[in-house]
C-alpha cells in the first residue's frame, strides 16, 4: 500500500470512528439509525405506507428539486450515476479473473437507506433489484438491533432467497452514514468463478438440492471500520476451489463500494445532506414516473400472452447426487403481461409448473432483476434505471413454482436457464405493442438461450487445484429486429455489454487452448429478418489431471420463439471427443478438428479418432477428461422475424458467404436456389465456397413454396378436432404429461383453461408413469420452507398467491373466442389513481 | 427531440428504406409523439381496400372498422379473419412441424427441437398464405391468444382521439 493510500485508508477509519460515536450517541437516547431518529425498520415501513397511500413513492407527488432547477437535478443524478461507472470501470482492474476484467461481470447501485436503488452502474444491472431486497432482509430482520448497522461495517450476502438470481454473483454492502444517519447503501456485485458447489465451477449442474449449491452466505456482516474479520478472510477462500481469485474479486467490490461512498460523502459535503436526501427520492420516483410514461408512449394497453419451455434432461445422467433427482425435467413458463390504462405493467406467471430436484430454480429476486436487465434494453434504454421501475410494476409468480419456490431446500446455481428462457415471450409483448404502435425500430424478436456453458475443474496446467467457468457464454447472437437481422455473436441479455473474451486471456486460466473459434452457420432463427447467428469454440484439454467438464443448456427445446412467421433459434447438441489421437495428429502435422461447422456433414469424425460423443442433449453431469480431448463450446444464436420467404434472396446468399446458413437450408428454409462456382473461395467466415444467386429458379421455387403451403396446411378447425383426440387419448410422452400435470397442480386457472379449451372431462386425468407420480408427490409434499419471516409490502405480489383461487395480477387465459373484461387491478398501486405523470423520460 | 418526423421520414420506415444510421438515431431519440397517427396513414395508403385501420395488429394483421361497432382483424391480402378480440389464429391455417424430417428442412441435425418434446406450429393467412406466425410449443398445448389490444382506452385515454369508423375515413 503507498503512503497516500495509508493515509486515505486511516482517514476513512478515523471518519467511521468518528461516526460511530454519533450513531452510538444516538442509540443511547433510544434512537435508531434511520432518518430523525426512526429505527430502519420504521422508515421502511412509513415509505411502504406513503407508497401505497398515495402511489407516488415515498408519498412525492411534485419532484421540487427537479422542478425548481431541472438542469442542476440532472447534473446531480448524471454525477452520481458517473461516479458509479467510474468504481466500475476503475475497480474491474483489481480483479484477475476474465469473467470480471474481460466480460464486466460487476456491478454497483446506489440505494437509499431502505434499500431502493437510486443509481445504478453500467455492467451486470441484473442486481439493480437483487442487492435491494439483501438491504431489505436486514432491515425488516432487524440487523439494526443484531448484529448492528454501523459506520464502516461491510456486509456479504450471496443467498437467492435473500435477494440475488444464484449463489455464484457475491455482492458486497456498504452503509454510508452522515451525522448519525444512515443516508444510503454502496452495493456491488460481481460473479465469482467458485463457489465450492458439489461440482468444479460457479454453477455446477449436479446437485438436487440447494445442500450442493456451495456456500451460501446469508446477509452477513464481515468486517468494521472497513476492514474485515479474519473469522471472515480464514473462511471463506477455503470454501472455493479459487480461493485467490475470490479474494481478488472481494477486493474488486471493496474498492468499488469505498469508491462510492467517497464520492457520496464528498457530494453531501458540496450539496448539503438535505439535498442529497431529496434527490435520492426524487431519483426513485422520477423512474417510476419516467416507466410508465414510456409504455404509454409507446406501447399499447391491453393484455399480451405466450408461453416459453426449456428442458433439462436428467434421466440416465451419472453424478446426480440422488436418485430422485435422476429424471426430466421441462420448465413451463405462461407469461401474461397486462397494459393497464395507467401505464402500469403487470407480468403474471400463473400456470407454471412445479420447482424441481435441480439447481435452474428461481427465486423472487431472481425474477424481478431477470426481467430489470431485459427491460432496460428496451423499454428503459437510458440512464435512469433504479428501483422506480420496481414500483411502476407488479409480478405474479405462483408460490412453490419454479419461478418462486419460497422453499429453502431448492437449488440455485444455474437460475438462468429457466429465468432466460421465461422470459422470451416479454420481449414479444412489448414487440407487438411498439408494432401496434408504430415504434417499429424497438421491435425485437427475442434473445438467445444464453448457453453452452463450458464448466469443470481439477488440478490444471500449474498442478493447482482450479475450477473454470468460461464466459464465452456472454457473447450470444441476438434476436431479430423488425428493422434489421439480429446482431449476430453480440451479446448477453444478463449483460447488455457482454463479450466473448480474448481467447488468449481464457487461455491464461483455463487449461483448454482453443483450436478454433468461427461463426455457426444455422444457430439463428430463420425469418425475414434471421436471429443473430451464434458461434463455437473448439477446446482441447492440456496438462491436467482428474479434470472435469460438462455442459449446460438447452437440447431437446428451443427456449426462443420467432416473431411474426419467424422461426425461432436452434436448440444445442452436445459434441466431445475423449481419448483422442490429437496428440499424434499434432506431431505428424496432420488435419484435426477445428470446427464443427455442419453437424452433418462427418467432418469432425473424418479429423479425429477417439470415443467420440454427439448426441442432441444441452447438459451434462461433469465428467473426467484428459489432455487431448475434445470439447466443442456452442453459443447459441437468436430467433428470427418474419415470413422466410420475405427475405431478399440476395441476403441469403450473403448469409452463406457470412457462414450464417448452410448452403442447403438456402432452399430449404428461404426458397433461395443458389450454385456453387467455386470450392475454394472464402468469404468472411470458415466457410468455403463462392455461391451465386439464380434468381429466375428463385422466384419459380418461392411460387411454387407458396402454393404447397396451401396444399399441406389444413384449417386450425380441423387441426384442433385431430389435436382434441390426441390429448383425450393421452398420446404425449411421460415428461410431457408430466409437465401439465403439474401446473394444473399448481394452478386452477391453468387447469380449468386447459380443460375448457380440449373440452376435456371434469374427471380427466393424465395417465403418468409410477415414477412420474412419485415424483409429483414428492415435490408437492415439500410444502414451503420460507426465508423471510418479515416480508415488506412489496413482496406481497409474490406471496398473497396461493393462498386463494384468485391472484392479484389476473388470470385471463380463455377458451372461448371472446374477450374477457379484466377486474379491477388490484395491484400494489391498484385502486389509486396517479395521475398524469408530468416528467418525462 | 423531434415532436414528430416528417411524414416522408415515416414512409421510408414502413418501406423499409433507411438507412443503419437513421434506425439507430431513431432508436436513441425520445420518442415521437405522432408516430401511431402517421403509421396508422401510411399503412392506410399502402392497403388495397378501404376499411379504416384501427391499429396495426401484428407484420400483415391490421384492426380494422367495418362499422363505428363492429371491428375485424383483416390481412393486407384483404381477408378477414375474425372479430378484433378473437384469436385470428382459429381462423388461419396450420401445418405442425412435428417429426424428424420437418425439422431437417430448417435446422441442421441434433440443432432442432426433438419432435416428442416441442411442435412448431406455423400459422399461414388462408387469403395469401402468407407464413403469419410460427409458435413453439410442447405437443398438447392450447392456441395461444397472444394479443388483446385495449383500443377504448388507448383512443379514449391514451390518444384522446375518437376511434376511426368507415364514415370518419
Amino acid at each position: 500500500m503507498s503512503s497516500t493510500d495509508q493515509t486515505k485508508t486511516e482517514e476513512r477509519r478515523a471518519d467511521a470512528r468518528r461516526e460511530l460515536a454519533n450513531v452510538r450517541e444516538k442509540r443511547q437516547r433510544g434512537e435508531g439509525i434511520g432518518w430523525n431518529g426512526k429505527t430502519l425498520r420504521e422508515q421502511l415501513a412509513k415509505l411502504e405506507d406513503k407508497t401505497e397511500a398515495t402511489g407516488h413513492y415515498n408519498g412525492l407527488s411534485t419532484l421540487t428539486l427537479k422542478r425548481d432547477d431541472p438542469i442542476r437535478y440532472e447534473q446531480l443524478y448524471a454525477r452520481l450515476r458517473g461516479d458509479l461507472v467510474t468504481a466500475r470501470e476503475t475497480s474491474k482492474e483489481v480483479s484477475a479473473t476474465p469473467i470480471v476484467e474481460q466480460e464486466g461481470e460487476l456491478c454497483y447501485g446506489l440505494f437509499t437507506p431502505e434499500g431502493d436503488s437510486i443509481a445504478v452502474s453500467t455492467g451486470i444491472i441484473v442486481h439493480i433489484h437483487t442487492m435491494s431486497e439483501a438491504i431489505k432482509f436486514m432491515i425488516n430482520h432487524d440487523y439494526e438491533e443484531n448484529p448492528k448497522i454501523e459506520p464502516g461495517d461491510i456486509f456479504v450476502n450471496n443467498d437467492p432467497h435473500v435477494g440475488d438470481v444464484h449463489p455464484c454473483d457475491l455482492m458486497t454492502l456498504v452503509p454510508i452514514f452522515h451525522d448519525g444517519e444512515l443516508v444510503a447503501w454502496a452495493g456491488g456485485v460481481n460473479h465469482v468463478i467458485d463457489t465450492g458447489a458439489i461440482g468444479p465451477g460457479s454453477m455446477n449442474v449436479s446437485q438436487a438440492s440447494r445442500f450442493g449449491d456451495g456456500a451460501y452466505y446469508t446477509a452477513r456482516k464481515i468486517g468494521e471500520e472497513f476492514e474485515l474479520y479474519n473469522s471472515w478472510k480464514k473462511e471463506y477462500p477455503a470454501k472455493t476451489r479459487t480461493p485467490d481469485f475470490l479474494k481478488l474479486d472481494e477486493r474488486t467490490r471493496m474498492t468499488g463500494c469505498l469508491m462510492i461512498r467517497d464520492a457520496v460523502t464528498e457530494l453531501i459535503g458540496s450539496i448539503g445532506v438535505d439535498t442529497f436526501k431529496q434527490l435520492s427520492r426524487e431519483a426513485v420516483e422520477d423512474g417510476r414516473r419516467g416507466f410508465r410514461k414510456r409504455i404509454e408512449k409507446t406501447m399499447l394497453p391491453g393484455t399480451y400472452r405466450g408461453a416459453s419451455f426449456v428442458d433439462a434432461l436428467y434421466e440416465g445422467q451419472a453424478n446426480v447426487t440422488r436418485d430422485y433427482a435422476n429424471e426430466n425435467h421441462l420448465m413451463h413458463a405462461p407469461s401474461e403481461l397486462h397494459v393497464r390504462a395507467d401505464g402500469s405493467f403487470q407480468v403474471s406467471f400463473e400456470g407454471a409448473n412445479k420447482w424441481g430436484w435441480h439447481p435452474y430454480n428461481c427465486t423472487p429476486a431472481a425474477i424481478q432483476g431477470g426481467v430489470w436487465v431485459m427491460l432496460t434494453q428496451t423499454v428503459i434504454p437510458n440512464e435512469l434505471v433504479n428501483d422506480g421501475a420496481y414500483y411502476a410494476c407488479d409480478f405474479h409468480l405462483p408460490v412453490g413454482s419454479w419461478a418462486n419456490t419460497q422453499n429453502t431446500e431448492t437449488a440455485h446455481a444455474y437460475a438462468w436457464h429457466f429465468l432466460v428462457s421465461a422470459w422470451a415471450p416479454l420481449w414479444q409483448h412489448l414487440s407487438r405493442g411498439y408494432y401496434a404502435r408504430g415504434f417499429w425500430e424497438e421491435i425485437n424478436a427475442g434473445n438467445a438461450n444464453t448457453s453452452n456453458w463450458l464448466q469443470g475443474g481439477g488440478i490444471d496446467q500449474f498442478d493447482k487445484l482450479h475450477a473454470v467457468n468460461s464466459f464465452e457464454a456472454a457473447c450470444e447472437g441476438v434476436g431479430a429486429r423488425y428493422v434489421e437481422d439480429g446482431e449476430p455473436h453480440a451479446s448477453a441479455v444478463w449483460n447488455p455489454e457482454g463479450d466473448m473474451g480474448d481467447a488468449e486471456a481464457w487461455e491464461r486460466v483455463e487449461p483448454l487452448p482453443f483450436l478454433g473459434r468461427a461463426v455457426k452457420p444455422n444457430t439463428g432463427g430463420a425469418g425475414r429478418r434471421a436471429g443473430g447467428s451464434g458461434f463455437e469454440s473448439m477446446r482441447t484439454v492440456k496438462d491436467v489431471s482428474r479434470w472435469l467438464l460438462y455442459e449446460m443448456g438447452n437440447g431437446y427445446m428451443t427456449s426462443d420463439g420467432g416473431l411474426f412467421g419467424g422461426y425461432p433459434a436452434a436448440s444445442g447438441y452436445i459434441l466431445n471427443a475423449q481419448d483422442t489421437d490429437l496428440q499424434a495428429r499434432f506431431e505428424n502435422h496432420e488435419d484435426y478438428p477445428q470446427h464443427d461447422l455442419d453437424p452433418e456433414s462427418g467432418e469432425f469424425e473424418s479429423k479425429i479418432d477417439g470415443e467420440i460423443t454427439r448426441r442432441p442433449e444441452g447438459i451434462s453431469t461433469p465428467k473426467e477428461f484428459d489432455d487431448y480431448d475434445l470439447y466443442l463450446n456452442y453459443l447459441r444464436g437468436g430467433s428470427g422475424l418474419g415470413d422466410p420467404l420475405e427475405r431478399e434472396p440476395e441476403a441469403v446468399l450473403e448469409d452463406i458467404h457470412d457462414g450464417y446458413v448452410l448452403p442447403r437450408h438456402a432452399k430449404d428454409a428461404y426458397a433461395v436456389v443458389v450454385e456453387k462456382v467455386d470450392d475454394e473461395a472464402q468469404h468472411n467466415s470458415a466457410v468455403h465456397g463462392e455461391y451465386e444467386l439464380d434468381r429466375e429458379a428463385t422466384e419459380e421455387l418461392r411460387a411454387e413454396r407458396m402454393a404447397e403451403r396451401a396444399e399441406k396446411a389444413q384449417p386450425v378447425s380441423e387441426w384442433y378436432e385431430d389435436e382434441r383426440e390426441r390429448i383425450h387419448d393421452q398420446e404425449l410422452i411421460d415428461d410431457v404429461k408430466k409437465t401439465y400435470e403439474s401446473s394444473m397442480r399448481m394452478s386452477k386457472q391453468f387447469s380449468d383453461f386447459y380443460h375448457e379449451f380440449w373440452e376435456l372431462p371434469a374427471d380427466f386425468e393424465w395417465d403418468l408413469s409410477e415414477k412420474a407420480q412419485r415424483s409429483l408427490e414428492g415435490r408437492f409434499k415439500s410444502g414451503t420452507k420460507m426465508k423471510w419471516d418479515n416480508p415488506t409490502h412489496g413482496h406481497e405480489t409474490w406471496l398473497d398467491i396461493g393462498r386463494d383461487d384468485e391472484p392479484r395480477v389476473p388470470y385471463t387465459w380463455h377458451a372461448d373466442r371472446s374477450i374477457q373484461e379484466l377486474s379491477t387491478p388490484t395491484a400494489s398501486f391498484g385502486g389509486v389513481t396517479t395521475g398524469t405523470a408530468t416528467d418525462d423520460d | 427531440m423531434p415532436e414528430s418526423y416528417p411524414r416522408e421520414h415515416i414512409e421510408d420506415l414502413v418501406d423499409d428504406n433507411l438507412e443503419w444510421n437513421q434506425l439507430h438515431d431513431m432508436m436513441s431519440d425520445f420518442k415521437d409523439a405522432d408516430r401511431f397517427q402517421k403509421v396508422r396513414d401510411v399503412l392506410q395508403e399502402r392497403v388495397d381496400w378501404d376499411d379504416p385501420i384501427i391499429i396495426p395488429y401484428a407484420d400483415h394483421l391490421y384492426v380494422v372498422a367495418k362499422s363505428a361497432d363492429r371491428w375485424v382483424i383483416k390481412c393486407d391480402c384483404g381477408h378477414e379473419f375474425c372479430e378484433h378480440d378473437q384469436n385470428w389464429k382459429a381462423d388461419a391455417l396450420i401445418n405442425v412441424r412435428d417429426t424428424e424430417e420437418q425439422y431437417l428442412e430448417i435446422y441442421p441435425e441434433q440443432m432442432h427441437p426433438h419432435p416428442d418434446y416441442m411442435e412448431l406450429r406455423e400459422f399461414f393467412c388462408p387469403g395469401c398464405n402468407t407464413l403469419l406466425e410460427v409458435t413453439n410449443v410442447m405437443p398438447g398445448y392450447p392456441l395461444i391468444h397472444e394479443f388483446e389490444p385495449d383500443i377504448e382506452t388507448f383512443y379514449e385515454e391514451w390518444i384522446g382521439e375518437p376511434i376511426p369508423t368507415p364514415e370518419s375515413a
